[in-house]
């Protein structure tokens, strides 16, 4: 039983760990944990490259009022968004919502407004001279944004959206409070069935996560560096 | 939704706005423990990620890597139920005799924040140009003393900025103690929450009071950058 300081425990819930109890209930633990990441990053990237937009409009009465929602979530712990959204969301809906969902809503809302600012800093890192020039055949402003700066300035931050992506799926371990089963959920469960390999066990998701996670951030360092190449000539 | 009535009397007066105050005492104190500490630790990681062994600068990088890739929470878990694995049996028993939630908070706290602080220190040394070592150390200060009496100074200066909003994350992410127990300002909040269904009142009392927090903290960054930082030219 005490085999191998007892690593064997991992080894013994290891498809409890990958899937939940996946064929013969919900899908849950490191897939689940991987399609809450996901799915949060890929609607927050879209939210966030609108509400960065709207960052830099000209126009005041628009920019104020965004900056102010988009500082105020920064402002606050990312379980204090999910609390919200946990009660916010039934009300609002009228029906139950999955806690799944929950959690991906209150992921997105907060990550949204961490996109916004790259989207900010991405759209005024690009050249003024590209605006004049756009503006100066005829494009109307906003033609200009959508096909000269936009897509110059997404290069740019793509780098950033993956650390994005890194910090998400870190934080999709807060789910564990709303009991969703991913991957920190499915370790407590298993921790709580054994009792005694609590070390082992944490050590081993966070070791996950890591492989998870350092893979991403290389491959971010990566980008970053083929893009400083590229404006070096 | 629309028909709730608020009843802000539950979350101002009497013995839930009590918790309310109570929790935002423990967020702080957990806070201040962790900013102290984690500053500390970050410093000590710093200077060895920089060190001339190729040893201890590994174990510096690996530490951070390992760190800054893991989610906080498992970490909690990690430090609240591995300690007893972990940690010699006379420390165990001394921190259970006290508060050990608190301690395992603020391990995991000062661990995973310290690794940030780090990367923002040496950044931060690393800003400082070369000669200003080279200087030093051709006017006969040893490397240590170059780096404590030279270097660091005007690094600090330039690290307070991204330091700050570091402390900020901390105070954000001492929420997650909760999980483990400590009845700090998120965990009062719920606490009001299943004692009273106030669920709104409670949430909008501890939102705000991270609101004003982070706001005057960043606030205090921002003036500091102006008043400090340019008038210096370092920035």
């Amino acid at each position: 039983m005490d085999g191998w300081f007892g690593f064997q425990v991992i080894w013994d819930n290891m498809a409890h760990f990958l899937v939940g109890r996946y064929p013969s209930g919900p899908i849950g633990g490191l897939a689940l944990t991987i399609w809450l990441a996901v799915v949060s990053c890929a609607l927050s990237i879209v939210i966030g490259i609108f509400v960065g937009l709207l960052c830099v409009s000209n126009n005041r009465f628009i920019t104020y009022p965004v900056l102010a929602v988009v500082n105020c979530i920064r402002g606050i712990p990312l379980l204090m968004v999910i609390f919200w959204m946990y009660f916010l969301l039934p009300a609002f809906m009228g029906m139950v919502v999955p806690e799944s969902w929950t959690v991906i809503a209150a992921l997105t809302i907060f990550t949204s407004a961490y996109m916004s600012q790259i989207v900010q800093a991405g759209i005024e890192g690009i050249p003024r001279g590209q605006t004049e020039a756009g503006l100066s055949t005829g494009l109307s402003r906003n033609r200009v944004m959508v096909f000269i700066v936009l897509p110059q300035a997404v290069r740019n931050m793509i780098p950033s959206f993956v650390n994005q992506l890194v910090s998400l799926i870190k934080d999709t371990s807060l789910a564990f409070i709303v009991g969703v089963a991913e991957l920190t959920h499915v370790a407590t469960q298993v921790n709580n069935r054994t009792m005694v390999y609590p070390a082992q066990i944490f050590l081993f998701i966070a070791i996950i996560y890591f492989i998870l996670c350092f893979m991403l951030t290389s491959y971010s360092r990566y980008l970053e560096q083929k893009l400083a190449y590229r404006k070096a000539i | 939704m629309f028909q709730y009535q608020f009843d802000w009397s539950v979350v101002l007066t009497g013995q839930y706005a009590q918790w309310i105050v109570d929790g935002i005492k423990v967020t702080i104190q957990i806070s201040l423990a962790s900013i102290a500490l984690s500053f500390l630790m970050g410093l000590i990681i710093a200077v060895m990620r920089m060190s001339q062994m190729a040893l201890i600068r590994g174990f510096a990088h690996g530490y951070l890597e390992f760190i800054r890739n893991t989610p906080l929470l498992v970490q909690f878990f990690f430090w609240y139920f591995g300690s007893y694995q972990i940690l010699p049996q006379g420390v165990n028993d001394w921190l259970n005799a006290r508060d050990f939630e608190f301690a395992a908070a603020v391990i995991a706290l000062t661990i995973y924040t310290s690794a940030f602080i780090a990367e923002d220190i040496r950044s931060g040394i690393r800003s400082i140009p070369k000669e200003q070592m080279e200087a030093a150390r051709s006017s006969g200060f040893s490397y240590v003393r170059s780096m404590l009496y030279i270097i660091l100074p005007q690094a600090v200066r330039l690290t307070i900025p991204p330091l700050i909003s570091q402390f900020l994350n901390l105070t954000k992410n001492s929420s997650l103690a909760m999980t483990i127990g400590v009845a700090e300002l998120t965990y009062q909040a719920r606490q009001v929450e299943s004692y009273t269904f106030r669920g709104f009142e409670a949430f909008t009392a501890a939102t705000l009071v991270y609101l004003v927090m982070s706001l005057v903290i960043t606030g205090f960054v921002m003036l500091y950058d102006k008043k400090v930082l340019s008038p210096t030219g370092m920035k």
